[in-house]
């Protein structure tokens, strides 16, 4: 066995983000007391440039590297940059909300690079070994940053909680790898696809399967894996609660193509039946559990759970365009996540949280551009015609309906009409009730601006969504 | 001689008494850490076993790279229960429930 020099080259993106961590890291020690304007500037450099470097040497390529472990192509390409913007949106919300509390240092931006990192790295996975080792970085940071707060016991429960269960689900994901590695005696996607496409030792790899299946949903957050998802949204600091919520989803995605469409594509029939029980499910439970909420942070945990089954239609489908308009699915759900939290992070301060669905009351008549904001966010997650939330429940519908399983669009339609209550109801209360404490909003002008950028993102891929789709098509045509 | 189905059977008990612990262990905190270092182990002990059997060196140098992050996850793991000592003054399962619905 000879040794062959890896080509560092394709990897530049992660060898990049990596560096820059380390730089972070030690500029962050020595430069304290200045509120660590430095490591947060810094960080946002780092997802700038990221996202520049992967577009320059990753799109339009399909190179693997590090003895197969790593893959250079464009579904990689897309999904760093989209996890790299909005960590960006993520960590621009966050520094205000964290200056305030008293809570601003570097290690949380430290944290966040380095997640972003692990799910660079999951996104470039090309075998067993990597998807694990990028999955496990994601997952140490997550766990550090909601438990971040030391002083709050509800944050440490929800870490405690989230710690338990990721790591169960890790065991159940590792487990399906053992099986699998068993079945196809080798760590590489690769081999792994081409042994499931001929079909030999089926019950070692089905058993397999379905072990990594779990892990999957778990890690998506989808029924009946889901139990971690409000604990976590509610208990975690808001800013730590977006970055959960937004970038890991994309990442999810990033699991669920290497794995169950690169690596056991070949046994669809066998995962689809599975995958209808967690849509079906996750869309039920999603969707009702959303309804009885009082606090907006957990009842956007439910609303989560609702959108991943929506977004598992799309693996369903089991079609390139239902790969892709999963993935066009995850993207945009991020884009309009990460500006709900935006407005929750807005409208809190020190002292109260405005965790509550009914801290939304009156925001019209405090400030009428971030109730616009808020509108479309809403409409957006909503799925009326005219906002992106639209195309993205369009697309995941129509790759169903192309493989004949219309009752299973049905089925998402009549949920997504039962979800439009809850949303409606926040808009209801940004416009319609009032407030006899409207203290006018104290958040600064970069928050802002941030904030009122991301709604008109959601408005623009609402009017010119094409762009995007096509990327999406393009990063699973290989 | 040992037979491959011999140690697929061991790991299967194992992982499946680590998510027992999990499941059915309602007072102890450092019991689920302990259970989930279990699940762990079964898995290495899988994939020891196929390698020996397929012959393929892979497999083990999975496990050493299992052996390195489960003790990073012990090490937050035991963190996030120091820090929820001194929040809570428990350590008890049963008593994580300030948040519901």
């Amino acid at each position: 066995m000879t040794f062959e020099m890896p080509d560092f080259s394709l990897a530049l993106p992660e060898i990049w983000v990596l560096s820059m961590a380390c730089l972070v890291l030690v500029v962050d020690l020595f430069a304290k007391g200045r509120e660590s304007a430095l490591a947060f500037h810094l960080v946002q450099f780092t997802l700038l440039t990221t996202v520049w470097l992967s577009i320059e040497t990753q799109w339009g390529l399909k190179a693997t590297t590090f003895s197969g472990t790593y893959v250079a192509d464009k579904f990689a390409c897309l999904l760093k940059v989209a996890i790299c913007v909005l960590s960006f949106l993520v960590f621009a919300y966050s520094r205000d909300y964290l200056r305030k509390r008293e809570l601003l240092r570097g290690d949380f931006f430290l944290l966040g690079l380095l997640g972003v990192l692990g799910m660079m790295i999951m996104a470039s996975a090309h075998s067993l070994l990597t998807v694990y080792l990028g999955l496990e970085l994601v997952e140490l940071c997550l766990f550090a940053m909601v438990a971040y707060d030391r002083e709050n016991r509800v944050s440490s429960e929800a870490a405690m909680k989230y710690f338990v269960l990721a790591a169960l689900s890790s065991g159940m994901l590792l487990y399906g790898m053992s099986m699998v590695y068993g079945a196809a005696q080798s760590l590489d996607l690769a081999q792994i696809a081409a042994i499931a496409a001929n079909g030999e030792s089926g019950l070692l790899l089905a058993f397999g399967l379905t072990f990594i299946l779990v892990g999957v949903a778990f890690k998506f957050g989808a029924v009946p894996f889901h139990m971690w998802i409000p604990d976590v949204y509610q208990g975690a600091l808001t800013p730590v609660t977006v970055y959960v919520g937004t970038a890991p989803k994309i990442a999810a995605v990033a699991l669920f193509v290497r794995l169950l469409v690169d690596g056991l594509g070949a046994l669809h029939d066998q995962w689809q039946v599975m995958a209808t029980i967690i849509a079906v499910g996750s869309l039920a439970v999603g969707n009702l559990f959303a309804l009885v909420q009082t606090n907006i942070k957990r009842m956007l945990g439910y609303s989560t759970i609702a959108h991943v089954g929506f977004l598992f239609l799309g693996f369903i489908a089991g079609t390139e365009e239902g790969y892709s308009a999963a993935l066009f699915y995850a993207i945009t759900y991020g884009l309009m996540a990460a500006g709900a939290f935006g407005v929750v992070i807005l409208l809190s301060r020190r002292g109260f949280e405005a965790d509550l669905i009914e801290d939304m009351k009156g925001l019209n008549d405090r400030h009428s551009g971030f109730a616009v904001v808020m509108l479309i966010l809403m409409f957006s997650l909503t799925g009326v015609p005219g906002t992106v939330g639209f195309y993205a429940k369009w697309l995941v519908l129509k790759s169903v309906i192309d493989v004949n399983m219309v009752w299973l669009a049905v089925v998402a339609v009549i949920f997504a009409v039962i979800g439009a209550f809850y949303y409606l109801r926040v808009i209801r209360m940004v416009y319609f009730d009032r407030r006899t404490d409207g203290e006018p909003l104290e958040a600064p002008a970069g928050l802002r601006v941030v904030l009122a950028g991301n709604g008109l993102a959601v408005l623009a891929l609402g009017i010119f969504p094409d762009s995007l789709i096509t990327a999406c098509k393009a990063a699973l045509a290989g | 001689m040992v037979e491959l189905s011999n140690y697929l059977v061991l790991g299967a008990i194992l992982f499946s008494l680590g998510v027992a612990g999990i499941f059915l262990n309602r007072k102890n905190a450092i019991i689920l850490l302990m259970s989930i270092e279990l699940i762990l182990l079964a898995v290495n002990f899988n994939f020891i076993a196929f390698s020996h059997y397929l012959a393929d060196i892979q497999g083990q140098v999975f496990v050493f790279f299992i052996l390195t992050v489960a003790a990073a996850e012990s090490a937050i793991g035991l963190a996030i229960l120091v820090v929820l000592f001194r929040n809570t003054n428990t350590i008890n399962v049963g008593d994580l429930d300030s948040m519901k619905g």
